[in-house]
């Protein structure tokens, strides 16, 4: 049998569509991708990730992209990741929770570079990994002063 | 599960729903810090050329507003406990600190914020409350003056004006503060710069308007200094008389200059009666 | 005048079984390293907090591993179920090695 490109095609979308099936969230960064995949990847080891069951709170609208109040949850959560997909790098900050925690969330202020989603990834204490997003819009200032 | 962020959705909701009218004016938030409310509307008293009278902070969305309602979630409190060390600091050749002569700032200091701008007797002019802090470090403690608009000095005056938090904003501006007051008062209707912009042009005819995606307040001063996002340190009102003049494209007057202790004066004044928010949170 | 300088705030007394919040900011200006120098026009090298950690009598209670996105005087809340009275230590890391810490001792309520 011989391959041609459309064969090869097809291949590769049936992989894409069948990594997108299996493991990997169904968020496309695809187009102002930072790292964002390659960092939940690395947080997750691969392994699979359930929408949904992580909090976030932030404002829909943020009035200076330079300090935007965050708070993350997710119950039974050993670890909770924050990304910011629309920042030059993906990274912004990862609880570790312990037993003499309280409840399972902490708040903070986070940079985000212009409008964008932010993205909470937590691992919970069975080894599971669940993950949710929270679009921001940053406004540009004013006259700015 | 997460109180804050439920506060916070519920505030975006608002806002969207409500985003038609939040952009004609100032919302109807109420300011309370430590159980005590402040005064951020209030009608234009005789002369006034603003009714109602309203704190910046009211311009601000809930979640800068919530910032400044805790004293430990407000990030200028760390620069005012630095302050707080520097007050009991002995430094100078003359071995005093500010605390060997004016004992616990939050006796002394208690209300010298809400005159300020006030002419200096001795010194024949107007004093910004910067000036009495150099006088006394240079006059008193033989220590150098500190940079106007600079860390050091603006958490000084932040820790000396929170020691009036709450009283109301009351410049004397009759006597020989009155040349000050009308020099004031001409720069604040002069327009200034390429783009032609005087301070009422944006703070008195546009005020709860739009300026790109900004809100605009009426430029009052009662909150300052102030932590701003921006730049995520305290700033004082010259140094935001210095950014708003700089953005109209014109060479600004300095920080400690006579023109902007002048035009602090008259701020000052538009503002008589609304609470001292020092040191506040704005975006 | 030192420019870094942590805050906590913590009850003073909690119960034991008792979840109490705890907040905390340390003044830094969190350099990113992303910003240029408006003069030299060369970048401004990167100096952060990278860790915070929260500790009860020697147990962790939660840590912190940041980056550069988080704001300048970093803002971190989280809670702790209290386990009876004790000292709560707070460690952050600076990117040039220096460890800036705070204690608070909670009493019996």
């Amino acid at each position: 049998m011989e391959w041609t490109r459309r064969d090869f095609g097809a291949l590769c979308a049936g992989a894409v569509a069948t990594a997108a099936l299996v493991g990997r969230p169904g968020f496309a960064f695809a187009a102002d991708d930072n790292g964002t995949q390659a960092a939940i990847d690395a947080f997750t080891g691969g392994a699979p990730v359930a929408e949904g069951g992580v909090d976030i709170g932030a404002p829909e609208i943020a009035e200076n992209g330079n300090t935007v109040p965050i708070e993350v949850g997710a119950e039974n959560a050993a670890a909770i990741m924050i990304l910011a997909s629309g920042n030059p790098n993906p990274g912004v900050v990862t609880f570790e929770f312990t037993p003499l925690s309280g409840a399972r969330s902490a708040s903070t202020r986070i940079r985000l570079a212009k409008t964008q989603d932010v993205i909470a990834v937590a691992r919970l204490e069975d080894g599971s990994f669940a993950m949710a997003r929270r679009p921001v819009k940053v406004t540009i200032g004013g006259c700015g002063g | 599960m997460l109180k804050k962020a439920i506060v916070l959705a519920g505030a975006a909701a608002l806002t969207g729903l409500a985003s038609t009218a939040v952009l004609a004016g100032p919302d109807d938030d109420e300011l309370v810090i430590d159980g005590e409310t402040f005064v951020t509307e209030l009608p234009g008293f005789e002369g006034s050329p603003l009714d109602p009278i309203y704190s910046g902070w009211r311009f601000r969305d809930d979640a800068t507003q919530a910032l400044e309602m805790d004293d430990f979630e407000n990030p200028a409190f760390v620069f005012v406990e630095q302050a707080a060390e520097s007050w009991e600091t002995v430094e100078g050749t003359e071995g005093k600190s500010c605390a060997s002569c004016h004992g616990a700032v939050e006796e002394s200091m208690k209300g010298v914020r809400a005159s300020m701008p006030s002419y200096n007797e001795a010194a024949g002019e107007l004093w910004s409350l910067e000036n009495y802090v150099n006088f006394c470090r240079t006059e008193r403690m033989g220590a150098d003056a500190l940079k106007w608009d600079g860390d050091e000095l603006n958490a000084m005056t932040a820790l000396i004006a929170l020691q009036s938090r709450g009283m109301p904003m009351a410049p004397v501006i009759d006597g020989p503060a009155a040349e000050w007051f009308e020099r004031g008062k001409e720069i604040y209707y002069t327009r200034y710069g390429q783009l032609e912009l005087s301070c009422a042009n944006c703070h008195e005819d546009h005020t709860g308007d739009m300026i790109r995606a900004d809100h605009l307040s009426q430029g009052q001063i009662n909150g300052f200094p102030t932590y701003r996002f921006k730049n995520t340190k305290l700033n004082s009102a010259h140094g935001r008389f210095k950014g708003c003049i700089r953005d109209t494209r014109a060479e600004t007057f300095a920080p400690g200059s006579p023109e902007f202790r002048a035009l602090e004066l008259y701020v000052a004044w538009r503002g008589q009666g609304l609470s001292i928010e020092s040191p506040s949170v704005r975006n | 005048m030192s420019n870094v300088k942590p805050r906590v705030k913590v009850p003073k007394s909690a119960a034991a079984g008792e979840v109490i919040t705890i907040k905390t900011l340390i003044s830094h200006p969190m350099e990113s390293g992303q910003r240029k120098d408006s003069k030299t026009g060369e970048v401004i090298p990167r100096k952060i907090i990278n860790t915070f950690t929260a500790t009860f009598e020697g147990e962790p209670v939660f840590k912190a591993k940041i980056e550069p996105a988080v704001a300048a005087n970093p803002y971190i809340e989280f809670s702790m179920k209290v386990p009876g009275p004790g000292t709560l230590r707070f460690e952050w890391l600076d990117d040039d090695g220096t460890i800036y810490d705070l204690e608070k001792s909670i009493a019996a309520a």
